[in-house]
C-alpha cells in the first residue's frame, strides 16, 4: 500500500514537473475515446464514395477535406483510430505475455532449453526487424490479424531477453530458496514469487514499445501489407494520399499522418512517464 | 586479431540459423510457385508437375534445404520469376543503390547527432538542448514515410528546391558507365559534373528522411551518456588538476561517452535497413527494398529469400564492425562479451 502511495506521489511530481505529461495523458484519453466511440460519432460514412466531391480541400463541411474518391477524410481518420490502436495494443500485449513467460521459463530452468531459445532469439535479432515483419506478413497471409502477429514477433525478443535476465538474477535469491524449502514447486515459485516481481520492468518495456508498435503496423500497411484498400487505417491512407502530395493535395496525407504522429508522440511520452514512475532509476 | 577471427566464427551458427529461417519462411509463403513458374494457371496438371520436379519442389523439406544450401554455396540465389534474371545479379545491381542512400543517411545522422548531443549535454537547458530534445522527439514520433512525404510537399511542391521524387537521377540525364554502382562516385570518376549534381539533388531528400529517423536515438544516447560522464569523478579530478575544459571534454569525456553510442549504432542500423524499404517506396528509389517488396507482392519468393539473407548478412557484418570499434575505443572491453 505504501509502495502504491509512493508511486502516486512520483506520478504527481512528474506531472507537476513536466506539464507535457498532462498533454500526453490528455491525448491518450482522447485517442482511447476516439477508438471506442469513433465509428458512432463520425459525421460521414468512412466508406461511401462520391466522386463529384473528390479531392476537395478542408472546408466547414469536410473538416479534413475529401480524398480521391470523395470520402470524408475526417471520418476516415476518426474511424481508423480503433483499428490502429487495436493492432498496436494486441501486438504488444501478445508479445509481452508470451515473451515474459518464455523468458521466465528459460531464465529459471536454464540448460538446453535456455540455449536453444536464446539462439533462436539471436537469429530473430539478426534480421532487421521491420524486414522480418514484412516477411512474416507475407508468409502468413495478407490480413490484419497477421499484422498483429508480425508486430508481436518482432517485439518478442526484447521481452524474452528482459524476462530471462530479470529472472536469472532473482532465482538464487533468499526468498526463492525459502519458497522452495517451504515446499513450493517450480511453477508455483515462478507464478507466485518471480513473475509478479518482474512485472514492473515488463510493463515499462511494454509502454515504451507501444509507440514503436504503432509505427511498425502503419509502416506495414503503408507498403500495402495487411490492411486492405477501402478499410480506413492511417498507414494505408497515407499511402493512398502519397500520389497526390507531389501535386499539392496535402490534406489527404497530412491528417492521417498527424493522427499517427500524435498517437506515437503521446504513447512515447506516456511510456517514459510510466518508466519514471515504476523504475525511477532508469531516468535519463 | 585472433579475437576478431573468433568473433567471426561465433557468427556462423547465427548465419546458419538465418539461412534456415529464410528457407522455412519462404516455403510457407502462400501460393504454389510451380504454377507461378509455369506462367499460366490453366496449364495442365502434367506440365505443372514437370515444373515442380524441375524446381525440386516435389522433394521433402530437408532434401530441399540441402539443395538450397548447395546452391547457396555456389553463390546461386535462384531465379526471379518476375524479371527472369538470376536473383544474385538483381541484388548486386540494386545493392549499391540502396547502400548509397543508407550510407549517406547514416553518416549524415551520425555527424549531426553526435555534435548535437554533445553540445546539448555541455549546456543542459540551453537552446541547443531544447533543439536536441525536439529533434529526438520528432524523430521517434514521425514515421519515416510521413517525414519523406512532408519533405516532398515542402521542398518539391511548395519551395521547388528539390527535384521530382522519381528515383536516383533525372531520366533525361545519361547514366554514367557503371563502375562502382554508386552514382555519386561514378559520375565523379567520369568527371560528369552535371550528372553528379543531378544525382546528389535526388539523394538529398531521401537521405535526410532516413537521417532524421536515425538521428533521434543517437542524439538522445549521446546526450545522456555525455551527461553522465561529465558528472563522474574522473572528470571532476581532471578539472581540479587544472586541465583545460577543452582537453577534459574532448579527450576525457568524449571518448568515454562514445561507448554506449557505439552500442546503439547497431540497433539504429537495423532500424535503418528496415526504414530503407519505406523510404525507397516513397521516393521511387530503385533499390533492393523496392525490389523485395515487388517480389513479395507478386509471390516471387527467391528474390525475397535473397533479400532477407543479404539484409541479415549486412546486419551481422555491421554488428561485427561495431564490436571491433568498441574494442578499439575501449581497450578494456573483451571482444567476447
Amino acid at each position: 500500500m505504501t509502495a502504491m502511495r509512493e508511486r502516486l506521489r512520483i506520478a504527481r511530481y512528474l506531472i507537476a514537473e513536466n506539464p507535457v505529461n498532462i498533454v500526453a495523458f490528455g491525448l491518450f484519453v482522447l485517442l482511447v475515446l476516439a477508438a471506442i466511440v469513433g465509428p458512432l460519432i463520425s459525421p460521414y460514412d468512412p466508406l461511401t464514395t462520391n466522386t463529384s466531391i473528390a479531392l476537395q480541400p478542408p472546408s466547414a463541411l469536410h473538416w479534413f477535406g475529401t480524398d480521391q474518391l470523395g470520402r470524408d477524410v475526417f471520418s476516415r481518420v476518426l474511424v481508423a483510430t480503433r483499428l490502429d490502436l487495436f493492432i498496436a495494443f494486441s501486438a504488444v500485449l501478445l508479445s509481452c505475455a508470451i515473451g515474459s513467460i518464455v523468458g521466465a521459463l528459460i531464465g529459471y530452468f536454464g540448460g538446453w532449453l535456455d540455449a536453444t531459445v536464446s539462439r533462436g532469439v539471436d537469429i530473430l535479432m539478426a534480421f532487421p526487424l521491420f524486414v522480418l515483419a514484412m516477411a512474416v506478413v507475407a508468409a502468413l497471409g495478407n490480413t490484419v490479424i497477421n499484422v498483429v502477429y508480425a508486430t508481436a514477433v518482432i517485439n518478442l525478443p526484447f521481452y524474452i531477453r528482459l524476462a530471462r535476465a530479470e529472472i536469472n538474477v532473482r532465482r538464487t535469491l533468499g526468498y526463492v530458496e525459502a519458497a522452495r524449502v517451504g515446499g513450493s514447486g517450480h511453477f508455483r515459485v515462478l507464478r507466485v514469487f518471480l513473475l509478479p516481481n518482474i512485472l514492473s520492468p515488463v510493463v515499462v518495456q511494454a509502454s515504451v514499445n507501444l509507440g514503436w508498435a504503432v509505427l511498425n503496423a502503419a509502416g506495414l500497411s503503408f507498403l500495402g501489407l495487411g490492411v486492405r484498400a477501402p478499410t480506413p487505417e492511417w498507414g494505408i491512407m497515407v499511402a493512398e494520399g502519397a500520389r497526390f502530395i507531389a501535386s499539392g493535395q496535402w490534406w489527404v496525407v497530412l491528417f492521417p499522418a498527424c493522427a499517427l504522429m500524435v498517437t506515437v508522440f503521446s504513447f512515447n511520452l506516456l511510456g517514459d512517464a510510466v518508466r519514471d514512475i515504476l523504475d525511477p532509476r532508469l531516468r535519463t | 586479431m585472433s579475437r576478431v577471427l573468433f568473433r567471426l566464427l561465433g557468427a556462423i551458427p547465427t548465419l546458419f540459423g538465418v539461412v534456415l529461417a529464410t528457407f522455412l519462411l519462404t516455403r510457407v509463403l502462400p501460393g504454389d510457385p510451380a504454377i507461378f513458374f509455369a506462367g499460366n494457371p490453366s496449364m495442365d496438371a502434367q506440365a505443372i508437375q514437370e515444373v515442380r520436379q524441375s524446381l525440386g519442389l516435389d522433394k521433402s523439406l530437408p532434401q530441399q534445404f540441402v539443395i538450397y544450401l548447395r546452391q547457396l554455396a555456389h553463390g546461386d540465389l535462384g531465379q526471379s520469376i518476375s524479371t527472369g534474371l538470376p536473383v544474385r545479379q538483381e541484388l548486386m545491381n540494386r545493392l549499391p543503390t540502396s547502400a548509397e542512400l543508407t550510407v549517406c543517411a547514416f553518416l549524415l545522422a551520425l555527424f549531426t547527432a553526435v555534435p548535437l548531443g554533445v553540445m546539448a549535454a555541455l549546456k543542459p537547458g540551453s537552446v541547443v538542448d531544447q533543439l536536441c530534445r525536439l529533434v529526438s522527439t520528432l524523430g521517434v514520433s514521425l514515421p519515416t514515410f510521413v517525414t519523406g512525404l512532408l519533405l516532398i510537399y515542402v521542398f518539391y511542391y511548395l519551395v521547388g528546391w528539390a527535384p521530382e521524387p522519381i528515383g536516383r537521377i533525372d531520366p533525361f540525364i545519361a547514366l554514367p558507365p557503371k563502375i562502382t554502382g554508386f552514382l555519386l562516385i561514378d559520375t565523379l570518376l567520369q568527371g560528369d559534373w552535371a550528372a553528379f549534381v543531378a544525382s546528389a539533388k535526388q539523394l538529398v531528400l531521401p537521405a535526410v528522411t532516413m537521417a532524421l529517423f536515425a538521428l533521434a536515438p543517437l542524439a538522445r544516447m549521446t546526450r545522456a551518456s555525455m551527461l553522465s560522464v561529465l558528472s563522474s569523478d574522473f572528470i571532476r579530478t581532471a578539472r581540479a588538476n587544472g586541465l583545460s575544459w577543452r582537453t577534459v571534454v574532448i579527450t576525457y569525456a568524449f571518448r568515454n561517452a562514445m561507448l554506449p553510442v557505439v552500442t546503439t549504432l547497431g540497433m539504429t542500423f537495423s532500424y535503418m535497413l528496415g526504414a530503407n524499404v519505406l523510404v525507397e517506396q516513397v521516393f521511387a528509389w530503385p533499390g533492393i527494398g523496392a525490389f523485395a517488396l515487388n517480389s513479395l507482392i507478386s509471390l516471387d519468393y527467391a528474390p525475397l529469400q535473397g533479400f532477407m539473407l543479404v539484409m541479415a548478412a549486412i546486419f551481422l557484418l555491421v554488428n561485427l564492425v561495431i564490436d571491433i570499434l568498441y574494442a578499439v575505443i575501449d581497450p578494456r572491453a573483451e571482444l567476447e562479451r
